[in-house]
């Protein structure tokens, strides 16, 4: 098992190099700098801001220096917010992104296996119509019409939350529903294909031979074999979800890290835009690693490679 | 012998888009306590459905009791609720499946997995149920139980996992057991093992057991009677000897002709029953074997044939035994074996349906 960890890593960092290579050599290409305005600047003084941040030196003067950066967890200073580092970004955005992406992660989870599961053991009644219709919705909905809506609804006609700010924890309710929409709708349709396979297979009927209840056939012999799709599919969905979506953070005025994807490749951040990638990208590859880890205890067949047969 | 299970006249059939197909077409049966009846057919003769009618397993909808009576111990199992059920599947009426590699819960300890009927049916604490699955897995010749019952299935071999089925299936003592076609996956030798040990675990326990299956070789070394179906009817029951031995109905003899023997294996090429079974969806008048027998007669093609009784357990649904019928025949290989059994009646009687 240690083996097979020490390998995963070795392969993360791997895969974290190219990731931060690419997204290096694609930023240089793009044309601009981080300097280019509407009003041109002294040439002298864009040397000065070149020199400042090491810009003037040669690329790979300047790879190098951000790969010995990021081994150290130091992102460097951002170039449009002055006096501010990346790492002062991340350390401020993230906790609030994650915070939110938790809440809306749970409920997606939840009620998405919920609606799944009732939606497949009513299959073709009407609480599976019911639930494949909410199912719909979510996922055709773009997340900034259910944020209005939420808004609209709960916050200006019952006025039970507030609309918007990152105050209390009132105030993360309406964006953790709007985020939570559509991973719990897609959860919901992953977690019924997957639960009707399931009840199809012989060990079902075995379970339902031995007397056992319609409801412990379910719950002991059903759904732990139909959450695996599920589990694979929130590696992914967990990253994205607890860095920040910049719809959201937009809509309800939330100081997250999701807003900072999209401005810092505006303003050709160089230092944010590596920051922000790296950092996801750290994200992902633990979520995907975590999810492996989940397989194998979910699956005793799934053996983690590395580890001994009967072990 | 007490009868243990009756069943009447039973008909299911099952609503697809192309119509209702009548799966099981007025099926009577009886199973006696600690005998082995075995039910014989091709893939599709329902009798598979019929298997899992007795424990109501088969999938409601699209499947439909539309009539008869399944009496265990005589109370009839097709009024009972979804509720009551569970108190007679597993505890009264258990069931092995064909393929062990699936029906087994592969998440989850094959321990748990025999613990779960001990703490259902009988109200084992816990501890007490995971001792017990040591001992029925030791019962049913698996090797180191300690250490099995802590493994999942696909540590078994399927010989191995179709033992743990069987310990599933014993475990809570039942009355009845059904085994839906339980060696046909199994290679040879294995089947061998496992229909050993069946036979060996009936005797301890007097369990009657309804072995479902389309191999006569399994069935000649396990049964004590045999019904032969055909197109969700039962064409001819009647004892081991008598349905080896001295076989009526065209069907059975195309059964037996078809069966590859020792003597048998230098004439090349194996008989086989020409055709295939009908369309249940509109079942053919008459005899619905009569486009396939070679022995039929012009009356099979518009009237059911009634059955008739040859000895006090032989009945053959068929108009061969008419009195003014023609004399046909049997096929050479069928009637080389042929005897004449001191149990036949004179003459055959016509049996009065209801």
């Amino acid at each position: 098992m240690l083996k097979y960890i020490g390998r995963r890593l070795l392969f993360m960092l791997l895969s974290l190099w190219v990731i931060i290579t690419a997204t290096f050599f694609l930023m240089r290409m793009a044309p601009g700098n981080p300097f280019t305005s509407e009003k041109k600047l002294p040439p002298e003084i864009e040397a000065n801001l070149n020199a400042f941040y090491g810009l003037d030196q040669p690329w790979y003067a300047q790879y190098w220096d951000y790969l010995v950066g990021i081994a150290s967890w130091d992102f460097g200073p951002s170039f449009k917010y002055k006096s501010q580092t990346v790492n002062d970004l991340i350390n401020s955005g993230f906790p609030v992104s994650l915070t939110l992406g938790i809440e809306a992660l749970l409920i997606a989870v939840s009620f998405g296996v919920l609606l799944g599961v009732t939606a497949a053991l009513f299959h073709n009644k009407w609480p599976d119509y019911g639930s494949m219709v909410i199912a719909v919705l979510g996922i055709s909905v773009p997340s900034f019409i259910m944020a209005t809506l939420l808004q609209y609804i709960f916050a200006m006609q019952l006025k039970i939350f507030p609309v918007a700010l990152w105050e209390s924890p009132m105030h993360t309710v309406l964006p953790a529903l709007a985020l939570a929409a559509s991973p719990m709708a897609y959860i919901a349709r992953l977690t019924r294909s997957s639960m009707l396979e399931v009840m199809s297979n012989d060990y079902i009927k075995t379970a339902k031979s031995k007397g056992l209840s319609r409801s412990a056939v379910t719950v002991k012999h059903a759904i732990r074999n139909a959450m695996l799709p599920v589990v694979s599919y929130l590696g992914p969905l967990s990253a994205s979800v607890i860095t920040g979506s910049v719809v959201i953070e937009q809509i309800f005025g939330i100081p997250g890290l999701g807003s900072h994807f999209v401005t810092s490749i505006q303003n050709r951040d160089y230092t944010v835009i590596m920051g922000i990638t790296a950092f996801y990208s750290i994200i992902l590859l633990v979520c995907v690693f975590l999810v492996d880890i989940a397989y194998g205890l979910i699956d005793p067949r799934i053996k983690l490679a590395g580890e001994k047969k009967g072990e | 012998m007490e009868k243990l299970l009756e069943v009447k006249d039973l008909q299911i059939s099952f609503q697809t888009y192309g119509g209702d197909v009548q799966a099981v077409r007025g099926v009577s049966f009886d199973v006696f306590k600690g005998e082995t009846l075995a039910i014989v057919g091709e893939s599709g003769s329902g009798k598979s459905v019929t298997a899992q009618s007795l424990m109501k397993l088969i999938p409601m909808p699209p499947g439909k009791i539309i009539g008869g009576q399944i009496l265990f111990e005589g109370e009839d199992i097709v009024t009972k609720t979804e509720k009551e059920m569970e108190h007679i599947r597993g505890k009264e009426i258990s069931m092995i499946f064909q393929d062990p590699m699936t029906s087994l819960n592969p998440t989850m300890r094959v321990g748990k997995q025999i613990a779960e009927v001990l703490i259902k049916h009988q109200n084992m604490p816990k501890a007490d149920a995971k001792k017990r699955a040591v001992e029925l897995l030791h019962q049913v010749g698996i090797p180191m139980p300690e250490t099995r019952v802590k493994q999942y299935p696909h540590e078994f071999s399927g010989g191995m996992r179709q033992r743990v089925m069987i310990a599933i299936a014993l475990a809570a003592n039942p009355k009845l057991l059904i085994a839906d076609e339980p060696t046909t996956a199994l290679d040879v030798t294995i089947q061998a093992q496992i229909l050993e040990l069946m036979k060996k675990l009936q005797k301890q326990t007097n369990t009657s057991i309804i072995f479902i299956t389309h191999d006569l070789g399994v069935v000649a070394n396990v049964a004590d009677r045999v019904a032969v179906m055909y197109a969700g009817k039962i064409v001819e029951t009647g004892t081991v000897d008598e349905i080896f031995y001295d076989p009526r109905h065209p069907y059975t003899w195309g059964l037996l002709a078809s069966m590859p023997s020792l003597e048998s294996s230098d004439h090349g090429e194996l008989a086989a029953i020409p055709g295939t079974p009908p369309d249940l969806t509109n079942p053919p008048q008459g005899d619905a074997f009569a486009p396939r027998n070679q022995y039929s007669l012009a009356i099979d093609f518009v009237k059911e044939p009634p059955i008739y009784q040859i000895s006090e357990t032989h009945f053959v649904r068929s108009w061969l035994l008419h009195p003014n019928a023609p004399k046909v025949e049997p096929p050479e290989i069928v009637k080389k074996r042929m005897r004449k059994l001191p149990s036949s009646f004179e003459q055959a009687i016509l049996v009065k349906e209801a």
